[in-house]
């Protein structure tokens, strides 16, 4: 339990980063530190005490408890899709400040007049 | 389980400096204590796929954020001026989501007991039906394969868009 709420803290703190914060890579690193929350949030609830990794091997009996793997593979596909995001976002950053000069949304505002 | 716990709390401590740091590279190196918890995380949930894959796309991450840090290293930040309105708001929207993410968790199965209604299914008949020794894949590769074929699209439409952004031919001045 405590371990979901801090999850949570981590949440809050990567929205933090994305809301208030007006620097373009420090809103990419907020959106990193969700998408870890997430992915820790819901392999944690996978989680199954005394059981081994879900990987069969030679001689194992049929009364051997795994962890949930299900939430193992929907998340190994989320971090994939996390890396093509930050990607994408990273490039449009690097675009804004190859024409603007800066990472700050304020003063592209400004400039745009 | 107290390790858990350790190293979580020293990961919610590198975010916090990674997101109040002033130069932007300091972040993006506090970033990556972030992500290497997260792979200690997983090796101790019982889940080396994920270990490895995080770490890989860790790396990754870190080497796309110094190439778009590394040019400039001057601190270019306008502070947000600080008021006790802004404080206020702050405080009562993180504890308004706090408050309903507990509400939310007392619903949940408790930790280290979950319900694997199918789960059990994949378990019980990877072997016979995929051939795989490792569950985890042949979840990816058999069972859901068609979400493997769609993230294996968003992978390829991310890359088009960057190249697409990034391009230096026919662009207009």
């Amino acid at each position: 339990m405590t371990l979901y709420f801090m999850t949570f803290i981590l949440f809050c703190i990567g929205m933090y980063a994305l809301v208030v914060k007006k620097n373009l890579v420090k809103k990419i690193i907020g959106l990193v530190i969700i998408e870890n929350a997430v992915n820790l949030f819901l392999i944690l609830v996978g989680f199954r005490f005394d059981a081994e990794a879900p990987i069969l091997e030679e001689g194992m009996g049929k009364m051997v408890a795994f962890v949930d793997p299900l939430p193992q593979a929907m998340i190994l596909t989320s971090i994939v899709i996390g890396l093509g995001v930050v990607a994408l976002l990273v490039a449009i950053a690097i675009r804004i400040y190859e024409k603007y000069g800066t990472f700050d949304i304020s003063q592209i505002r400004e400039l745009r007049g | 389980m107290i390790e858990l716990h350790i190293i979580l709390f020293f990961m919610i401590l590198a975010a916090l400096i990674a997101v109040e740091m002033r130069g932007l590279l300091n972040s993006v190196i506090a970033l990556g204590a972030v992500g290497m918890g997260l792979v200690l995380q997983f090796l101790l949930l019982r889940a080396p796929d994920l270990a490895i894959v995080q770490l890989v796309v860790e790396i990754l991450i870190l080497i796309l954020l110094i190439r778009a840090t590394v040019k400039l290293d001057r601190p270019s930040e306008s502070t947000l001026k600080e008021n006790w309105a802004y404080v206020l708001c702050l405080l009562l929207f993180a504890g308004v989501f706090l408050w309903f993410g507990y509400r939310a968790l007392e619903g949940l199965p408790l930790f280290g007991a979950p319900e694997m209604n199918v789960s059990d299914y994949y378990i019980s008949n990877a072997m016979e039906q995929t051939g795989a020794a490792n569950i985890v894949t042949s979840i990816l590769l058999d069972f859901r394969a068609y979400d493997t074929l769609g993230e294996v699209t968003v992978l390829f439409t991310s890359i088009v868009g960057a190249i697409a952004v990034l391009r230096k031919i026919g662009r207009k001045q």
